[in-house]
């Protein structure tokens, strides 16, 4: 059975390396969801306001990364 | 969305190259089981690990046809995500500098040491090759299934070409394989994670989005623009890392 738990090991390591990454990207998907769903930003903003998002989370955690 | 050429050409090179990668590694430690312990071991470890995934892949994929497709994008779209920027994330550092490549010969010569201290099959059925060639199999392999799936369910039609992209891969990793019979040292992984990277990132922020019944300025044309921002928010963490970095680790 240790050759199941590698698997799964190695399953949650394709989403999860660092923590913080995959808990930011988790917190800021869902705050993304919750803004479209009650339409505080015009629609045609939406898709582009959630990958601004996404982009300034990748460029500040691959950079703390580097410095560590 | 609907399924045009624009959107297939994606969907079969991000399945193509992140299974490249992994079936890379997969090969790496399945040579190394059959020049240390034998072929009969290896062959039919990977063989049986191959029978048992497509056992899950026909299981799992009628499965994701009764989930409503939003439902779908959204939850599939997070992991794309997860797994995408944490690719993309590894493969800018890669590039900086600030962790080592990943290096198939030296990952070779690890597994054959590994492999030697086992002790020999004597004259039957070699257990001990036939379980890490099956391990390895099942590990790389059930990636391949996310990938696949994950790539292939965002809409109608899209798991065919996920599935030949992978196929394609499988059959490239297999010739080189035989070709060379010995790790494929020379495949450029570091750039192939770079490429799936930006392309798992862009499909899984667009599916996420369509998920969410968001409407994405130029439609399917959303997706190539999401290409290039993350590829050039990547590239230029590339640039700035020397500029933050305290110090470079050489690999």
């Amino acid at each position: 059975m240790n050759w199941l738990k590698t698997i799964w090991d190695e399953l949650v390591g394709l989403f999860v390396d660092d923590i913080s990454l995959a808990v930011v990207i988790v917190l800021w998907l869902a705050a993304a969801g919750l803004v479209v769903q009650l339409k505080w930003i015009p629609s045609d903003l939406q898709g582009p306001f959630l990958a601004l998002g996404l982009v300034v989370i990748f460029m500040e955690n691959t950079l703390r990364r580097a410095r560590m | 969305m609907h399924e045009s050429v624009m959107s297939l050409w994606p969907t079969v090179l991000a399945s193509f190259l992140a299974s490249t990668v992994e079936f890379v590694e997969a090969l790496t430690v399945i040579l190394a089981v059959g020049t240390v312990r034998g072929w009969r071991g290896a062959l039919s470890g990977a063989g049986a690990a191959v029978l048992v995934l497509a056992v899950l892949v026909a299981a799992l994929g009628p499965a994701l046809q009764v989930v409503p497709l939003n439902a779908v994008r959204v939850a599939l779209g997070a992991l794309m995500l997860l797994f995408g920027l944490r690719w993309l994330r590894k493969a800018a550092l890669r590039a900086a500098g600030i962790i080592p490549l990943h290096d198939e010969a030296a990952a070779f010569e690890k597994e054959t040491s590994r492999l030697r201290g086992q002790g020999s099959a004597g004259g039957g059925f070699d257990t001990v090759g036939f379980a890490a060639s099956f391990k390895i199999t099942m590990i790389e392999g059930a990636e391949v299934v996310f990938i696949v799936i994950a790539i292939g369910a965002g809409g109608h039609g899209l798991l065919l070409p996920a599935c030949l992209g992978a196929a394609a891969a499988l059959a490239l990793v297999i010739a080189l394989g035989v070709a060379v019979h010995r790790p494929l040292a020379q495949v450029p992984e570091n750039t192939l994670k770079f490429i799936v990277g930006v392309l798992l990132s862009a499909f899984g922020a667009f599916w996420f989005g369509e998920g969410l019944g968001i409407r994405w300025p130029g439609e399917d044309w959303a997706v190539p623009a999401l290409v290039v921002v993350f590829a050039l928010t990547a590239l230029a963490a590339v640039r700035l890392i020397p500029a933050t970095a305290p110090a470079r680790v050489k690999s």
